[in-house]
C-alpha cells in the first residue's frame, strides 16, 4: 500500500497534465499580452517593446472604446442589480413552496441557462420589434436581466439549501414585522449567495455578445461588440490587445481580492 | 380572572388531516404547563397557533380575556424558544438577545442593561460578543431562552427545548429552566414528547394523541389515575388486565374475571355494573413479587406465575412473569442490599400480589396502545 502511494506521488503525469492545461489555457492570453507591447502592427512579427497602443487607447481617437466600456458597465451594473432582487425572490419562492406551479417555475428559471444564446437573442429581438421598443441600452439591459435572473436564482437557491427557516419565525416572534425580518435576517443570511449570483450575472452581462448583438440598435455597441467591429480594421487591432491586457489585469486583481476576502472570513 | 390563557374550541386541519381537534383548556398564570404526546399528536401545532405562525380554522385563543387568534406573531405577548434554537447566525450573542428590544425601539442604554442582566441570568456573561457558532449546544439553548425572556412575555413557549441535547445536559438544563421559572415567574407552555421531562418540570400536563387532548392533570394524577389505555401506556409503563365484572361486593369493591388470570378483586373507581367489560391499568411497581404465597389480607389480590425474564437495573429489578397467556411486568425496588435475600430468578414459581385500589380502571381501552409498553420479545427459551 505504502509503495503504491509513493509511486503515485512521484509519477510525472499530474504535473505534466497541469502544465499542459495551463499552457492550453493561458498561452493564447500570453501571446495577446505580449502583442499589446509589440511595436509592430501585425502580431506575426516582433519589432521590439512599445507602449504606443496604450497611448493610442488613452488618446481621443479611442473615445468610442471608452464609451462602449461605459455602456457595458452601466448595463452590467443595472442588469445584475435588478436580477439580484428578482432572482432572490424567485429562489425564495422555489425553496418555500413545493407546488406544481413552482416545478414549472424552476423549469422556466433553468431554461435560459441551457437554451442557446442565439435562440434567446432572436426571440428577444422579435419581441422588441413586435412591441416596437426602442432598441437602446435599456432594451439591452432588459435582455441581460432575462438570463441573469436564472444565475442569481440558482446561486441563492444553493444558499437556501442550508438555510434554517426557523430564524424567520424567530424574528417574527421577537417582534419584527415582515419587512424588518427580510432586511435584518433573511438578506444578511443570504448575502453570500446573492452577491455570488450578482457577481456571476455581472460577468456574464459584461461578456455577452450573441444576445446583445441581436437586441442592440444603432449606436448602442457594448464593449464586446465594439471589439468585434474593431477586428475588421486591422490598423487598430493592437489597441484591442492593450485594452484586453488591462481588463485581464483588472479581473485578476478582483479574483485575488475576492479570494483573500473569503479566506479571511473562513479564518475568522 | 383565574383563566390566564384559554384555548376555546381550537381546531386546525391540514387538508384532510386534522392536526388539532376541538382543543379547549385553560392555563393558569405562572404555571408550567406541558403539552405531551408522540410526534404528530398536534402539540407543536397548538404551540404554533399560540405563537401566531398558524391560524386556527375554528376556535379562539385568549390571553387574559384578550382575543389574540388573528394577531400576527410580532404583536403577540408571547415569545418562543425553538427546538433548533433558531439563533441568528450573523449576530453576536448580545445582539441575538437584544433583538426583540431593538424591534420594540427601546433606547440603547436600556437594551444594553437588559441584555447584561439576561447574560447573567443564563450564566453566559463572558460569551456575549461571540457568534452563535462559537458556543456549545447547551449554551445556544440558554441564549435562546434569554432572547425570549428578555422581552418579558406573558407566556414563554418552549418547543422541545432540550430535544437536541444529550441526556446529562438535558437533566441539568431542566433544573436550570425550573430555577429560571422560579426567578421570573412567567407562565411556561412546554411542548415535549419526553414524559420524564414533562413530569419533572410541569405543574400540569396535557397528554395529546392524534390531535385530541386525552387527559389534563398534575404529573401524579396523570401517572396514578390515567383515564385510558393510551395515557396509561404512554406515561411510564403498565400492565393491562381485561375482563368482565362478575360480582359487585359493596360500594367499594367488586370482583372481575380476567382473561388467563382468573378472579381478581377490583376497587370501584366508578360505579360498576354486572357483566360490564373492564380494563385495568396496574403499574409494575405496585405489584409485590415473592417466592412464597402472601398472607391473606382484605383487598389484596394474589396470583401465581413463572418468572419469564429478569433485568437487573441496579436500583431496581424488572421482572416479567408469565401467568397463563399473559405476561406481567413487575418492578422491585432494592432499598436495602441483603446478602441473604434470595431474589426471584428465571423459571422460579412466584406469587404476585397487589392491593385492589392500586389498580386503575380505564374508561377506554385500545389494543394498539399495548404496543407502547416495553415488553421484551416473547421468550425463546
Amino acid at each position: 500500500m505504502k509503495k503504491a502511494t509513493t509511486l503515485r506521488s512521484r509519477h510525472p503525469l499530474p504535473v505534466l497534465a497541469t502544465a499542459v492545461a495551463l499552457v492550453f489555457l493561458y498561452f493564447p492570453i500570453l501571446v495577446l499580452v505580449l502583442n499589446s507591447f509589440n511595436a509592430s502592427r501585425y502580431g506575426a512579427s516582433w519589432e521590439g517593446w512599445s507602449m504606443r497602443w496604450y497611448e493610442l487607447l488613452f488618446s481621443a481617437r479611442s473615445r468610442d472604446i471608452w464609451e462602449a466600456l461605459q455602456r457595458s458597465l452601466v448595463i452590467g451594473v443595472a442588469a445584475s442589480a435588478v436580477s439580484m432582487v428578482l432572482g432572490t425572490m424567485a429562489a425564495w419562492a422555489l425553496n418555500r413552496y413545493r407546488t406544481r406551479l413552482q416545478k414549472a417555475h424552476f423549469g422556466l428559471i433553468y431554461l435560459p441557462i441551457v437554451a442557446p444564446d442565439i435562440l434567446m437573442g432572436i426571440s428577444l429581438a422579435i419581441f422588441f420589434v413586435t412591441l416596437d421598443v426602442e432598441r437602446n441600452i435599456g432594451a439591452i439591459t432588459v435582455a441581460h436581466i432575462t438570463f441573469c435572473i436564472s444565475y442569481v436564482a440558482l446561486a441563492v437557491l444553493a444558499r437556501l439549501q442550508d438555510f434554517d427557516g426557523s430564524v424567520v419565525d424567530a424574528a417574527r416572534d421577537l417582534g419584527a414585522n415582515r419587512w424588518q425580518t427580510i432586511v435584518r435576517v433573511v438578506v444578511p443570511l443570504l448575502a453570500p449567495g446573492i452577491l455570488a449570483g450578482g457577481l456571476l450575472a455581472f460577468t456574464l452581462s459584461i461578456d455577452d455578445f450573441v444576445i446583445t448583438f441581436f437586441v442592440k440598435g444603432v449606436g448602442s455597441d457594448t464593449l464586446p461588440l465594439k471589439i468585434y467591429s474593431m477586428t475588421k480594421h486591422t490598423k487598430e487591432m493592437p489597441v484591442i490587445n492593450a485594452l484586453s491586457t488591462l481588463l485581464l489585469t483588472f479581473t485578476f486583481a478582483v479574483v485575488w481580492w475576492v479570494q483573500r476576502l473569503s479566506r479571511a472570513r473562513a479564518v475568522a | 380572572m383565574s383563566e390566564f390563557l384559554v384555548f376555546d374550541g381550537v381546531t386546525k386541519r391540514f387538508g384532510d388531516f386534522v392536526a388539532v381537534r376541538d382543543a379547549s383548556f385553560a392555563i393558569e398564570k405562572g404555571e408550567i404547563f406541558a403539552l405531551l404526546g408522540p410526534s404528530g399528536c398536534g402539540k407543536t401545532t397548538l404551540l404554533r397557533m399560540l405563537a401566531g405562525f398558524i391560524e386556527p380554522d375554528e376556535g379562539r385563543i385568549l390571553i387574559e380575556g384578550e382575543d389574540i387568534t388573528r394577531l400576527p406573531p410580532e404583536r403577540r405577548p408571547v415569545n418562543t424558544v425553538f427546538q433548533s434554537y433558531a439563533l441568528f447566525p450573523h449576530l453576536t450573542i448580545r445582539d441575538n438577545i437584544g433583538f426583540g428590544l431593538k424591534m420594540a425601539k427601546r433606547p440603547k442604554a436600556e437594551i444594553d442593561a437588559e441584555v447584561d442582566r439576561m447574560l447573567d441570568l443564563v450564566d453566559l456573561a463572558e460569551h456575549g460578543d461571540k457568534k452563535p457558532d462559537r458556543i456549545s449546544g447547551g449554551q445556544k439553548q440558554r441564549v435562546a431562552i434569554a432572547r425570549a425572556l428578555v422581552n418579558k412575555p406573558r407566556v414563554l413557549l418552549l418547543d422541545e427545548p432540550l430535544a437536541a441535547l444529550d441526556l446529562k445536559l438535558r437533566q441539568r438544563l431542566l433544573v436550570e429552566l425550573d430555577g429560571i421559572h422560579d426567578e421570573v415567574g412567567i407562565t411556561f407552555l412546554y411542548v415535549t414528547h419526553d414524559q420524564t421531562e414533562a413530569m419533572a418540570i410541569s405543574d400540569r400536563i396535557a397528554v395529546m394523541q392524534r390531535g385530541g387532548l386525552e387527559q389534563i392533570g398534575t404529573p401524579a394524577e396523570i401517572y396514578e389515575a390515567p383515564v385510558n389505555s393510551f395515557v396509561a401506556a404512554f406515561i411510564g409503563d403498565t400492565n393491562f388486565l381485561r375482563g368482565k365484572v362478575s360480582e359487585i361486593l359493596d360500594a367499594e369493591y367488586s370482583r372481575a374475571t380476567v382473561e388467563s388470570i382468573g378472579e381478581i378483586r377490583l376497587y370501584n373507581d366508578r360505579p360498576l355494573e354486572m357483566g360490564e367489560d373492564i380494563a385495568l391499568s396496574l403499574r409494575p411497581e405496585k405489584i409485590r413479587i415473592e417466592t412464597h404465597p402472601p398472607a391473606e389480607e382484605a383487598g389484596l389480590n394474589a396470583i401465581e406465575g413463572t418468572v419469564d425474564d429478569v433485568i437487573y437495573l441496579g436500583s431496581l429489578t424488572r421482572y416479567w412473569v408469565r401467568v397463563g397467556d399473559q405476561r406481567i411486568a413487575i418492578e422491585k425496588q432494592h432499598a436495602r442490599y441483603q446478602l441473604d435475600e434470595r431474589l426471584p430468578a428465571w423459571k422460579d414459581r412466584v406469587w404476585l400480589s397487589w392491593r385492589a385500589d392500586d389498580g386503575c380502571l380505564l374508561t377506554d381501552f385500545a389494543v394498539e396502545d399495548t404496543e407502547l409498553l416495553s415488553l421484551p420479545p416473547e421468550g425463546d427459551e
